[in-house]
């Protein structure tokens, strides 16, 4: 099954093959994967839609050297992901990817500029937190702790730590499932902003098929396995999504 | 300014936040490091102190008593291989009539140069001089403040028969007289016995011991062997009267404080190792669950790219933080109470300076064993929860696996309501958790039994040693032994209703390699005044023949009954004869062993001779026994029981009450820090759930129900755990303190356990409040929005 690519002049970023992932849930064996073939290139938006329990995050996980597949081989940037290896993968993360959690998952103990500064304190040539939350339009928000925040500037510290490193590849899990439409925009808008001025492989895994219209590329995920993708002839700007 | 690294912001802010928990983990640090710092600091100050005063004031190191030898043997003395430096002396038990005082006093009498030479035992003056001349003293400080004397104040002294008036010039201590003990009694009383010193030859005139001696005390030279120089000594002396050399080891004084610095060591080893042991468990389980709380930020942390050395670091330096701070308070604390409890040796020895070293290896060891264990508990938790891979401890963690328990299964199902069963099965179900939470407050409940015991154990000893055993309201001892008849001297003084004779004979013991110096007591078979108790603290009849052991003296001979012993006997024509064992005693100080009188006059080859009475007397008539009794010369002191007892207990309350005041303040500490540390921790982990169950419609109440049900439960099981642990942790204490001078026995009243128990639920509830408080707060809102 072959799916249709953006313009083969792109950079391949991800290279998944025949990814399997077994859980073992309490008494029960839960497949999440079941064999996905998936190439993600530098630069793109994709999407990924599925329902609850598809395997989407699962398979976001993998890539992100959070989690390591049962069976299939990951290449990132040209190179095998040797994902076992803890030492390696902590690198990988490092240097490489930021993430976006549904639930934020800030420091609770530490401001927004903390939040930040967790993150640029290991990375290699990061920005300063205070030029990542001007990214995300939180500057007056700087020393809020969580609990002083809204959901919505919550998710945008969360933007800002996970881009402040400047990573090749940003991964989002749900970024607005936790926030209203009005927010979610918003939060849509700066991701979208990041993609577009730092050129970083923006990954959004949603279930909210509305999103799907601002990605460069769609794929759709059910039981475990890539359905289909689709390529968005004119993708739409955050700001024109509603729900 | 210095920039603080965000991840270490978080470190002081998380810090900051559970700083009710960090304290009271900090504290349980704190009193397993007191303890530790405090008894080795003072046992290595006391120590210190002992060799410094036994090298600064040459503590001899052989002595020996004799009757009567020649100034001129002294030559063949100093002549023997290994003896250094000789001092020879002239001793004597003299009665005193102090002005302030009704009873009888008696005192040892030690010659000491006129030329105020120091030679070995030298004086440590306190106040005044030297005697110069005949009718001139000093005497033992402590002796000196139980009279209020001063130099130049003076009493009459009965010497050799003969009343004098001796003059006080001056007041001492010395090392040969850290103890001062009237022969027979285990205690000391300054105001009815002490030392003095006069002049060699204002003694030796008093005495008929004009370039004579009958006390000799050695120095050796390094490397010389003492076993050796004792039997040669021996030999020089035997045709003067010899009673046997000995070495320092079993000098009076040296050996009771040997003893007593012994004992402090055992417990300067065993209730560190408790306290430090169980501080160090609960340490380690505490900070192992509180780590495991922050599974998701670990999982954050990491995956933003901390690696796990960085995570551990980071939880390390947390940990290391808290730890510190127990370090340092208790190192602070110990050292205070160190100085305390060396200031109260200070006071019971009269020992002439203090050397307060702080080894700075000792705090040094506290501090390792408090890191390593906090850091312990740190690794396991934190590598348990790296080792996961971070979207797995991102995720909820599974529900457990629960079951119905066995209770259930039993039936009592229908009983239990569906929040008692969410109680049952989660204890069940965190098995280990609950497990060491348990054992954490049992064994805060056991020491603090650790801490009670010695009191219970104090009163049962004086009600079994002077209620059933030492029944006499006066015992008399002779100058020397004296014939049969003074028994009814005795028994024809005013106010004297019973009369009871003992004959005291010095031996050393002997069975197979192992021999022990000690006397044997010759009592009237039938005695009503002094019984002698079977193990079962029954009344034993004095048998015909054989001898009678206390029962720590067969362990230390190895001894059964049935087993023949040999006895050397120490005095007059010092014969060596066989005696078999035929029963045991429990007595539960001193080592000493029983015969019946006529057997043992027998075995003495003399007739029937006394060493001293028990007089049971009528109260009322007291004072004018005293008064025939000051005048009767041959007594050489006068004890009565009432006093005894009165100075047993001063010596225990003064060690003991100290050791069993700091314990129990530190147990109460550790239980209260253990039991809050376990209900906040449950808190946390279980604050989702609970959230959830007010969400459902449960009340405040319910679910503080579960909570602290669960906290209930395990405190109330702990409580017999701990009753049962303490107990065992009593006997192991009560074993190692075994020696000589006293065994206790473990007695723990109920009003002993129960105030244990009583702690550990004053724990609970208090810690209960607390949480409670807490669950009042928790946000139902937040669970609702976020995930785990």
């Amino acid at each position: 099954m072959t799916y249709p690519e953006r313009g083969t002049d792109a950079r391949l970023m991800f290279e998944a093959r025949s990814l399997t992932k077994i859980y073992q849930m309490g008494e029960v064996e839960v497949q999440a994967l079941r064999g996905v073939d998936l190439d993600l290139y530098a630069g793109e938006f994709v999407v990924l839609l599925g329902p609850s329990g598809s395997g989407k995050s699962t398979l976001l996980n993998i890539l992100g050297g959070l989690d390591t597949p049962t069976g299939g081989t990951v290449r990132y940037d040209g190179h095998d992901l040797i994902l076992d290896d803890d030492a390696s993968m902590t690198q990988y993360r490092r240097t490489h990817v930021g993430f976006v959690f549904q639930f934020y998952n800030l420091i609770p103990s530490l401001t927004a500029r903390e939040n930040v500064a967790l993150v640029t304190e290991i990375a290699e040539n990061p920005m300063t937190p205070e030029e990542a939350l001007a990214l995300v339009g939180l500057v007056p928000r700087l020393d809020h702790f969580p609990t002083q925040m809204s959901g919505g500037e919550q998710q945008r510290v969360a933007i800002a730590r996970a881009v402040a490193k400047r990573p090749q590849v940003l991964l989002c899990d749900e970024p607005t499932g936790a926030l209203d439409a009005e927010t979610g925009v918003m939060v849509l808008d700066v991701l979208a902003r990041v993609n577009r001025e730092l050129g970083t492989t923006t990954v959004v895994i949603t279930h909210n098929a509305v999103i799907a219209a601002m990605a460069d590329r769609v794929v759709y995920f059910g039981d475990g396995q890539v359905v289909r993708v689709a390529c968005n002839a004119d993708k739409k700007s955050a700001m024109e999504l509603h729900w | 300014m210095i920039i603080m690294r965000a991840i270490d912001r978080k470190l002081m802010r998380d810090l900051w936040q559970m700083k009710s928990q960090a304290v009271a983990i900090a504290l349980v640090v704190m009193c397993g490091v007191g303890t530790y710092v405090m008894f080795l600091t003072a046992q290595h100050s006391m120590r210190t102190t002992q060799d410094i005063y036994y090298r600064d004031y040459r503590f001899a190191q052989v002595f020996a008593q004799l009757k009567r030898a020649p100034e001129s043997l002294r030559g063949r003395i100093q002549s023997v291989a290994g003896v250094d430096q000789v001092e020879t002396r002239v001793t004597a038990q003299v009665r005193l009539d102090m002005p302030d005082f009704a009873e009888p006093v008696s005192a040892l009498m030690v010659s000491v140069s006129e030329s105020g030479r120091m030679g070995l035992n030298a004086l440590h003056l306190r106040e005044g001089r030297q005697p110069s001349r005949a009718d001139e003293v000093v005497v033992s400080t402590p002796f000196a403040q139980a009279h209020a004397l001063q130099p130049g104040d003076s009493f009459d002294a009965i010497l050799n028969g003969r009343r004098q008036k001796l003059t006080l010039v001056g007041t001492a201590l010395s090392p040969e007289f850290i103890q001062q003990m009237r022969p027979g009694s285990a205690f000391p009383d300054y105001k009815r016995y002490g030392v003095m010193w006069m002049g060699q030859q204002a003694l030796g005139n008093a005495y008929d011991m004009q370039g004579a001696f009958n006390d000799l005390a050695l120095s050796l030279r390094a490397g010389a062997d003492a076993e050796s120089v004792i039997d040669r000594i021996d030999e020089l002396l035997k045709p003067y009267g010899g009673l046997g050399a000995y070495d320092r080891r079993d000098q009076r004084s040296n050996r009771f404080l040997n003893q007593e610095l012994n004992q402090l060591g055992t417990l300067a080893s065993l209730f560190p190792i408790l306290f430090m042991g169980i501080a160090a468990f609960l340490l380690n389980v505490v900070i192992g669950r509180m780590v495991a709380m922050q599974r998701e930020q670990i999982a954050t942390l990491k995956a933003f790219g901390y690696g796990n050395l960085e995570v551990l670091w980071h939880y390390l330096k947390m940990v290391s933080v808290i730890t510190g701070l127990g370090v340092v308070s208790g190192t602070v604390l110990g050292v205070w109470l160190a100085i305390k409890l060396s200031s109260i040796y200070m006071e019971i020895y009269h020992f002439p300076y203090l050397k307060f070293t702080l080894q700075p290896g000792t705090v040094l060891d506290a501090a390792a064993i408090s890191l390593l264990a906090a850091g312990a508990g740190t690794v396991l938790a934190v590598w348990r929860a790296a080792s996961l891979r971070p979207a797995e401890a991102m995720r909820p963690e599974m529900p457990a696996r629960f079951h119905e328990t066995g209770l259930e299964k039993l039936g009592i199902k229908r009983w239990l309501s569906q929040p008692a069963r969410m109680i049952v099965r989660n204890i069940r179900r965190h098995a280990l958790k609950s497990l060491l939470s348990m054992l954490g407050i049992a064994m805060a409940c056991g020491i603090i039994l650790t801490g009670l015991f010695q009191r219970d154990t104090v009163g049962y000893m004086v009600n079994v040693h002077f209620g059933m055993a030492q029944r006499e309201d006066i015992s008399v001892t002779f100058t020397d032994p004296t014939a049969y008849r003074a028994r009814f001297d005795l028994q024809s003084l005013p106010g004297v209703r019973h009369v009871e004779v003992f004959r005291v004979v010095p031996v050393r013991l002997r069975h197979g390699h192992l021999s022990y110096r000690t006397g044997i007591r010759g009592v009237e078979p039938g005695g009503d005044i002094q019984r002698l108790l079977d193990t079962d603290l029954r009344q034993v009849d004095m048998p015909e023949e054989g001898l009678l052991l206390t029962d720590f003296l067969a362990r230390l001979l190895d001894v059964k009954v049935g087993d023949r012993v040999l006895v050397e006997i120490l005095e007059g024509s010092r014969p060596v004869r066989e005696a078999t064992v035929t029963g045991l005693v429990r007595e539960y100080t001193g080592v000493s062993s029983y015969m019946n009188l006529e057997t043992l006059n027998r075995f003495m080859h003399e007739g029937p001779t006394l060493s001293g009475a028990y007089l049971s007397v009528d109260s009322g008539q007291l004072q004018q026994l005293y008064v025939r009794l000051k005048g009767m010369p041959r007594i050489a002191g006068v004890a009565e029981r009432v006093q005894e007892i009165r100075n047993f207990n001063r010596m225990m309350n003064e060690t003991m009450l100290f050791f069993t005041y700091v314990a129990t303040v530190f147990s109460i500490i550790i239980a209260f820090g253990v039991i809050y540390n376990s209900a906040r921790i449950a808190l946390t982990e279980r604050g989702r759930e609970l959230a959830s169950l007010r969400v459902l419609g449960f009340t405040r109440t319910e679910i503080s129900y579960i909570l602290l049900g669960e906290l209930g439960i395990l405190t109330l099981l702990a409580i017999p755990l701990g009753l049962w642990l303490g107990e065992w942790m009593c006997y192991y204490i009560a074993h190692s303190m075994q020696t000589d001078l006293f065994r206790v026995p473990v007695v723990l009243m109920p009003r002993t356990y129960a105030f244990a128990a009583l702690v550990v639920l004053v724990s609970a509830v208090v810690s209960g409040l607390a949480v409670r408080r807490r669950l009042d707060q928790l946000d139902l809102i937040a669970v609702l929005k976020t995930a785990e």
